[in-house]
This record gives structure tokens, C-alpha cells and sequence, in this order.
């Protein structure tokens, strides 16, 4: 594998191609996010979205946020060729809901909320409390993982340049506020 | 924002095989080696170690209580003093006014002032209790994979600076070419394709 820092700034466009995409799929490929484990599974965008736009000779930061955030705002920033850095996320299932910021470029999560585990009442339920977050954890974190493996499969596919790149530039210059 | 909270951050690792040593005496005599309370030094402005999940002030991890099943479950405490400029300031200019006063002259030299400073700060040191800073590990060793519970890039260079320096082992970040390159499951054809991608434009 390549040097790890090189391999952080030379592939960082990864990560913000991938919330474009998730975003893109969310509303027009939505049967591709869902693991198979979770059917019942429904992502939908959060309350914040950042916006970077090194296009212009400074980086200009746009931070979205409400609830709902007001996505005109998001794309007429990508139709002038702003990329996401950081997206809100809701997963829900029938019994359970996570939230959290995704950011792209270190795939790192911040305000990542789980389903609420029992409270701990005794030093012999901090075991119980612990693993019953961990799980939880992890089950979110697998179908970010999930989503984002579907993304790498269209990402290094010859669909990508042919399909879904030119999909996605439709989507965002359809858009009109 | 820890382990427990309704909210956390969370910047995920994978850690390298360990081999055959046994996992969890190499994790035990590095959390004993490197626990804050073996770094702990009154005059020093930063010191941080490895603290224990549930005594995170008192930290012992006698009787491996840092393994919650699959997982070992620890802190990183940084211990930081933090003087601020204005008490640095007012205790600066008490201690010159002391100096010309016993000298006589009316004037403190550059070397001299610079030394006051020292000493100033030297002994506020002592005398101002470090704030300390917890951030959890949660650390699943039969996956290799590791949850370090914030994103403040100081905390993490802290982390990854002491993990290696305690356990002998490598993290590998996971950010979007890792987790393409070693979660994915990529063929060798695929990997050359993921190496050669370049940003995509989504202008028409």
C-alpha cells in the first residue's frame, strides 16, 4: 500500500465524491444504500451540510444548517462547483434510529448518535452498558460501510465515467431554485 | 463526549496483527508502562497516558479489567496547564518592579526580564492545577478495529504517537483510500483502477 499521508491527501476526493454521491442516491438510486440485513433501512439527509469551493482563488466554506437544511442553498454552491466536505445522515429502521456527520475527507464522525442503551445503575451494568454501545456502534458504522463500498464498486466501474458521473452533473444542473 | 454520552465523535483505526504474541499481555504491560500516573509531573505544562475506562482519575488496570468482551476498553488522558497571559503578565511586572526596587536601578535588561518570565512561569506551574482531558479507546482485537473517540487532531497525533510507543503495533487510519484499499475487498486489477481515479468534475 502507498504512504499513508500521501495516500490521505492524494485521495481525499474520494470522500467527497462519495457524500455527492450518497446524496445523489439517496434520492434517485435509494435500493443501493440498503444492506441486505437491514430492508427496512431508510437514509435520509440530516440537518447540516458543509460546502467547500476552492474554484475561486480562496477556499470558501458554506455551512447549511436546519431543520430541514435548505438544500436549494447546497446545490447552487455545487452547480458552482462546490464540493461537500461534511453531511448530516438519519438512519432509521423500524426500531432504530442513528444520526450523524459524515465528514469525507477522513470518513471520521462527529455528533454520531445511537439508539439509547440502558442506563447504568450499578458498577456490574457498566459491562452490559459498554458492549450494548459498542454493538450499536458498530451497526451503524457497518452500514456506512455498506454504502460505501456500493459507491467504490460504481466508483472503479467503467459505468462511473459512462452513467453515473454524467448522471449526477445532470442532477445537480437540473436543479433550479 | 465519551463511550456513554447520547453523542460522540469517533475517528475509526485498523491495527496491526500483533502475531503471535498474546494480544492482551502486550495491551496490559502497555497501559501499566505508559498510565498517566507513571508520567505525572508537576512542573510539566502537557503530560498525557493511558488511563483506566472506569477511574479514569485513579487509573489501575490490575486484573485486565480493560477487556468488556470483544473489546478492550481504555482512555488517553491528556493533562494540560494552561496560565493565562494576563496572570503571566501582572506577576512579570510585580516581580521587575521587585528587582529595579533592590537594585536600585530604573531600568531590567531583555535577559533579565526574559529570566523573570521563567522563572514566573516556572512557578505558576507549580502552583496551577493541570485540567485534565479524557477521550475513550474502544478497541475490538478480534477485528483488528479501533474506535478512538474524537476528531481533535491534537488528540489524535497523541493517540497514535502513544498506541505505537506503548504497544508496538501500527494503526492504519481508516479514511476513504484505506477503507477502499483494505475493506473493500479489491481485486489487484481494481486496485490499479482505485490508484489511477482522479477527481471527477461535475460540470457538463
Amino acid at each position: 500500500m502507498i504512504d499513508i499521508a500521501t495516500a490521505y491527501n492524494k485521495y481525499k476526493f474520494l470522500g467527497y465524491e462519495f457524500l455527492t454521491w450518497l446524496w445523489f442516491s439517496i434520492e434517485n438510486q435509494p435500493a443501493v444504500l440498503t444492506p441486505p440485513e437491514h430492508e427496512s433501512l431508510s437514509v435520509t439527509i440530516g440537518n447540516r451540510i458543509v460546502l467547500e469551493n476552492s474554484a475561486i482563488d480562496r477556499i470558501e466554506r458554506i455551512t447549511v444548517k436546519g431543520d430541514p437544511a435548505n438544500y436549494d442553498t447546497c446545490m447552487l454552491s455545487l452547480q458552482q462547483g462546490a464540493f461537500i466536505s461534511e453531511i448530516g445522515l438519519v438512519l432509521k429502521t423500524d426500531l432504530h434510529e442513528w444520526e450523524m456527520t459524515l465528514k469525507g475527507e477522513s470518513l471520521s464522525f462527529t455528533n454520531y448518535k445511537t439508539p439509547p442503551v440502558a442506563p447504568v445503575e450499578s458498577d456490574e451494568s457498566i459491562e452490559t452498558a459498554v458492549l450494548e454501545k459498542a454493538f450499536l456502534l458498530e451497526q451503524g458504522l457497518r452500514v456506512i460501510d455498506h454504502i460505501f463500498l456500493a459507491f467504490i464498486r460504481q466508483r472503479i466501474s467503467v459505468s462511473w465515467q459512462q452513467g453515473v458521473a454524467p448522471a449526477i452533473t445532470t442532477w445537480i444542473q437540473a436543479f433550479q431554485s | 463526549m465519551g463511550l456513554l454520552s447520547p453523542r460522540t465523535a469517533l475517528t475509526r483505526y485498523r491495527v496491526e496483527d500483533s502475531g503471535n504474541t498474546p494480544l492482551k499481555e502486550i495491551v496490559f504491560n502497555g497501559l501499566e508502562k505508559n498510565s498517566i500516573l507513571s508520567t505525572e509531573d508537576e512542573t510539566a505544562a502537557k503530560v498525557s497516558g493511558w488511563s483506566s475506562f472506569e477511574e479514569p482519575f485513579q487509573p489501575k488496570f490490575d486484573d485486565y479489567s480493560f477487556v468488556y468482551g470483544n473489546y478492550f476498553v481504555f482512555c488517553l488522558r491528556i493533562d494540560k496547564k494552561t496560565i493565562p497571559a494576563n496572570l503571566i503578565r501582572k506577576h512579570v511586572a510585580l516581580e521587575s518592579k521587585r528587582k529595579r526596587e533592590a537594585t536600585g536601578r530604573d531600568f531590567i535588561s531583555r535577559d533579565e526580564n526574559r529570566l523573570i518570565k521563567e522563572h514566573v512561569v516556572n512557578t505558576l506551574s507549580l502552583r496551577i492545577p493541570a485540567a485534565p482531558a479524557v477521550f475513550h479507546v474502544l478497541w475490538q482485537y478480534e477485528k483488528g478495529l479501533l474506535f478512538f473517540l474524537t476528531h481533535q487532531k491534537t488528540a489524535t497525533e497523541e493517540f497514535e504517537t502513544l498506541f505505537y510507543h506503548s504497544f508496538h503495533l501500527r494503526l492504519i487510519p481508516l479514511f476513504p483510500y484505506t477503507v477502499a484499499d483494505l475493506s473493500c475487498g479489491l481485486s489487484d486489477p481494481e486496485r490499479d483502477i482505485l490508484q489511477q481515479a482522479s477527481p471527477t468534475l461535475w460540470s457538463p
